[in-house]
């Protein structure tokens, strides 16, 4: 069993870039992101990982530069948030295109206006449509384990897709959790070397990031949309070995005191853990309720959301972004177009709360679900949902 | 390999779309865009080799008797030939003629 220790989100996370023995760490400073990078050049300025440091002057290039280590054959790394997500928004769907296997730990915040730095998952929807794969992260054991899953699935020639890790920013990236670290060995059985289908080199030479005329573009795509498809099966095996390995388990949905329960929290990110608490003092209260998780965003699991959500009659789904002018939150979108036509069609509600990092309490959650209770007798329509907490509103 | 890819399916491509045939843009029918054709009256033409110079896909090719003429497979249609041809020994006609 490795090492459990006290530490900040954002140093384990470093740390465990550090086990996965990456080759080049290229990236901007941005906050909530920095502690990430500022721990990794430290760790490869005093020699504990042989890696190249690239100080870029901005995110496009941070993910340029990973691109063309990634394209050699090398492992890579970056990190950014919010508006530095934007910068880099060119080259991110041009590496999904590509097949690059790169990782990237997105700290989530809010994109402005207003200015804002705080926590949001408005940057990560922005770029939803980006063809990586994309998880998100409870807590920071989640963000250790999950940097070793990521290039053990990205990497996996069946795969060989860049992935996002999200993790909440503050929220997680700058809080002290115990985190256990794991031992060489561990990393060394679960983790193999990148073994790239094709790299840049002279002696063999190939175009990667060509033209596609119209006659193959379209063809291009399907290529790279049904691996991102077909990932999942590859994803739910590495968490299995994942938990084989280190006795973690983790699941693309994750599911808590389900029994019996008629109506289900639906969260992303660390409002899993907060709801949690919500479902104890509601269940202490007589109420029957329960929590789903979703983990993994895109490839979106929709047979284990339906599964998962199968008996319940009302839904509570919990967004942290929103869709200007549309259906709710993103997530809640996804989550009506899996239930149409299910054989299950629960009610469902939708609240947008914690807008740039404001605090969704215990009580608000119990308020969210006291009012989505109060909704539902009113029918609403499946367009409906409610910015929670807005005065005025 | 046909001479265009047109017919792949998607899963004929390889990873990434990755062209890992070196120099293969010469199977690319570029002549595709073409709508004039360069015509050229031998009776005008000096065997200068102007117009093989200055074609931009080097599309023209001189031929046993000295002539230039253009392989239709590449050729675009630009014009540039006929536009630097001294003698005006080179007409741009109209494809559907």
């Amino acid at each position: 069993m490795g090492k459990r220790i006290g530490l900040e989100v954002s140093l384990s996370a470093a740390e465990a870039v550090k086990m996965a023995n990456v080759d080049c760490i290229a990236a901007y400073p941005i906050t909530p992101q920095t502690h990430i990078v500022e721990h990794l050049s430290e760790l490869v300025n005093n020699g504990e990982l042989d890696a190249e440091f690239i100080p870029v002057e901005s995110e496009h290039s941070a993910m340029s530069v990973s691109a063309g280590v990634s394209a050699v054959g090398a492992r890579a790394f970056t990190c950014t948030s919010s508006q530095g997500l934007s910068l880099m928004n060119e080259i991110v769907h041009i590496v999904a295109s590509m097949r690059l296997p790169i990782v990237m730990i997105l700290a989530n915040r809010s994109m402005s206006g207003p200015i804002s730095i705080w926590n949001d998952h408005t940057d990560v929807m922005s770029i939803r449509d980006c063809g990586w794969i994309q998880v998100f992260a409870n807590n920071g054991q989640e963000v250790f384990d999950n940097v070793l899953f990521a290039y053990r699935v990205a990497e996996s020639q069946k795969v060989m897709l860049p992935l996002i890790i999200n993790i909440d920013g503050f929220i997680l990236t700058h809080v002290i959790e115990p985190v256990e670290f794991w031992e060489k060995e561990q990393v060394k059985q679960y983790l193999p070397d990148f073994k790239p289908v094709y790299t840049m080199h002279p002696d063999r030479p190939v175009t990667m990031g060509g033209v596609g005329m119209p006659y193959v573009f379209s063809e291009a795509k399907v290529a790279q949309d049904e691996p991102l498809i077909q990932s999942k099966a590859e994803i739910i095996t590495a968490w299995k070995e994942l938990g084989d390995v280190v006795g973690r388990y983790y699941k693309p949905v994750e599911t808590y005191r389900m029994e019996d329960a008629e109506t289900l929290f639906v969260t992303q990110g660390s409002f899993g853990e907060t709801v949690s608490l919500v479902v104890d003092a509601l269940r202490n209260e007589g109420e029957s309720v329960g929590l789903v998780m979703d983990r993994l965003w895109r490839p979106f699991p929709f047979d284990e959301f339906r599964e998962a959500t199968s008996q319940a009659k009302n839904l509570i789904v919990i967004d942290r972004a929103i869709s200007y002018g549309g259906q709710g939150g993103p997530l809640a979108i996804d989550i009506r177009s899996a239930l149409y036509k299910g054989e299950n069609q629960p009610n469902i509600t939708n609240f947008i709360c914690g807008l740039a990092g404001r605090d969704v309490t215990i009580n608000d959650f119990k308020n969210i679900y006291h009012r989505a209770m109060e909704k539902i007798k009113e029918n609403p329509m499946e367009e409906d949902f409610e910015y929670y907490g807005v005065r005025g509103k | 390999m046909s001479k265009t890819r047109q017919d792949l399916t998607w899963q004929e491509l390889e990873i990434g779309a990755t062209i890992i045939t070196p120099g293969n843009s010469d199977e690319y029918k570029s002549g595709d865009w073409r709508s004039i054709r360069p015509v050229v009256d031998k009776k005008k033409c000096i065997k200068c080799g102007t117009c093989y110079i200055f074609c931009p896909d080097a599309a023209i090719y001189e031929t046993e008797d000295g002539f230039f003429e253009a392989d239709m497979f590449y050729c675009k249609g630009c014009g540039i030939c006929a536009q630097e041809c001294p003698t005006q020994a080179i007409e741009m006609v109209e494809e559907e003629e």
